[in-house]
């Protein structure tokens, strides 16, 4: 990275347009690019300064990332977001999901635009404390696929960057695509000037993602990202026993839905199962899940997210889990994380001390 | 795409290297291939070319070899050609997409390409999914590495009927991650394409990443020529995923590849009511587990509970789920699969869910899937009439 990104169409062992012999090295002989490689100025990139300015009002970055896909990862984020925001610290949630932005819906803003205003981009406000910036506000039709390739992509990170004006926030809030590759190196690339307190990695107890999980640390410790720590999302199914259908017979077209009946056969014979939560694993964790893949790798483990269908619910219809008791299942948990997240970092007395 | 890719050098309002502009409109002022586009020559999309059956053809390209602002886009016309050499022995490709990541893209890719292998089709399963490579865990393969001989890269094969190819299979060590940007990843998903000796195969499916990004556009770029018969889109119930859906639907139709069915998984969580546990308590201080006690219960006061299969829906489906979705896109329901703790299980140890009872509860479904799929594009008659 540090002699510029090769282009598509470089000589094979390309030194990078920013090398000092680019354009003049014996690999740059006929390069489409060896002209203009060995005429134009090195140096860092000018929008970097103007990506400089904006961060500047903005106390700390969280860059929320994951391994594998499906994990949790923007509900993880936005569910962040409100609990920071119920804090009442100053919170901006940034998706950097180019192909899938799953933000605006799990914040209730879909159909919403971008204003303009003479500062620079604004962001959409969920409440007047978090704001939320997404190319899903820029979609004409939201069925229409963003079919782009990386560097389309990086473009639209930096604008993001340079132009969304924030204002003075306590928290920056990115939520990353699954993956370790164009929007990461550039995320990273673009704000790494100015800063990046750290990235939380979200898993699912499995371990085929634990697997993804390990290569994303790896990431992190490879670009200088310091890993703030790990959430281990989808642990158990966890529902009040009441909540369930009740089936008999095996094979799909034999399944007799038997609810009503076992509802009444337990209210008469065995009333104490009625108010029983029942766990299911669903994703085997056997291989020690998250927390021990923690230890392993010597980074901290923020805790565990129970599956909680509730949650779900919340995501879908955009709102907070927080604020009413629905998602007694997974809040708690997830309140908990962000306490420890707050307390490791010492960022809840740095905030008060400035009121 | 018409137009030609757009490098990741050029200028930010390129019209394309291949459109008739190119080099010379305003767009084009100062960027670092203007003269390259200006001069080279354009015409279709070399792909097209690609029915080509010989080495002959090279040959005949060798000439175009002279121009050095070229040489990169003719190598890429002989890496097309390659390509459909190396895809004349394989019947039918699948894609295998998904919109949202972790719906169970590849757990159903490898138990797709299981079911087929069991029906004795020849099979041939390609990873490219190159930042988060699934594929070798989920049919046992860690570890495994590639072997060459003379006749290209040799896929790594779980039985002798169905082999697999991934980057998972070249990494030194698994747990490095691979940051590579898009080009780097297109590279060697043309690589995989070239290099690999599939042999005589009835199917070659295809398990990409989630999204609609580099490695969608070029495995679609570098396999159409040859034709694609068609993508498979795997989906969870809830609208986040549902929304991801139809952007792939629509990327497919974009893109001309037609959309054999949606399939919809960890459609309900189904399991045995004695293989829960049971805790009373709701906040996460006070949990105590009574699972013990609970059966002991069920046992003595009411056994007919014991033999109960319970399901909760875990991801909302009042949307409509990805029935709904496909009547108003337009395009074939396969079926739901129900999320089996047992099938995780199952991907996890890398085996097969047909093989034993195990997944009484996901099988099913997925072997009704895989025939509706067979039926609907008539490959069963095919390949029994080869016979």
């Amino acid at each position: 990275m540090e002699n510029g990104e090769i282009p598509e169409n470089a000589n094979e062992h390309c030194p990078g347009p920013q090398s000092e012999s680019a354009g003049k090295s014996d690999d740059c002989q006929g390069c489409p690019n060896q002209e203009a490689c060995a005429t134009a100025p090195k140096g860092p990139d000018p929008d970097l300064v103007a990506i400089a300015e904006r961060m500047a009002t903005v106390k700390h970055k969280i860059l929320v990332l994951s391994g594998k896909g499906g994990v949790g990862k923007s509900t993880f984020s936005a569910q962040l977001s409100y609990a920071l925001a119920a804090m009442d610290f100053q919170v901006g949630l940034l998706d950097i999901d180019i192909c899938g932005p799953s933000i605006p819906k799990m914040l209730g803003l879909e159909g919403q635009d971008i204003h303009q205003s003479n500062l620079g981009w604004s962001p959409v406000y969920v409440e007047s404390n978090l704001g939320v910036m997404s190319i899903g506000f820029m979609l004409p039709n939201p069925d229409e696929a963003v079919i782009w390739r990386g560097p389309r992509k990086n473009g639209l990170i930096k604008q993001f960057l340079k132009d969304v004006y924030w204002g003075d926030i306590d928290f920056l809030v990115v939520d990353a695509p699954p993956g370790t590759s164009d929007e990461h190196i550039s995320i990273v690339q673009f704000l790494q000037a100015t800063g990046i307190d750290g990235a939380i990695i979200v898993t699912t107890p499995q371990q085929v993602s634990l697997i993804d999980v390990r290569k994303e640390v790896n990431f992190c410790k490879k670009v200088g990202v310091p890993v703030l720590g790990v959430v281990e999302n989808m642990s158990g199914l966890c529902q009040s026993l009441v909540d369930f259908r009740f089936i008999r017979g095996t094979g799909t077209d034999e399944q007799i839905d038997v609810t009503e009946k076992v509802l009444e056969c337990m209210r008469e014979k065995a009333p104490e199962l009625l108010d029983l939560v029942a766990i299911s694993e669903v994703f085997d964790s056997s291989g020690g899940g998250a927390a021990k893949m923690c230890t392993e790798m010597d980074v901290p483990f923020l805790g565990k997210v129970p599956l909680d269908p509730q949650l779900c619910k919340a995501a879908e219809e955009g709102r907070s889990c927080f604020v009413d008791q629905k998602c007694w299942v997974s809040a708690p948990a997830l309140k908990s994380i962000v306490k420890n997240l707050l307390a490791a970092n010492q960022w809840t007395e740095e905030t008060a001390m400035n009121e």
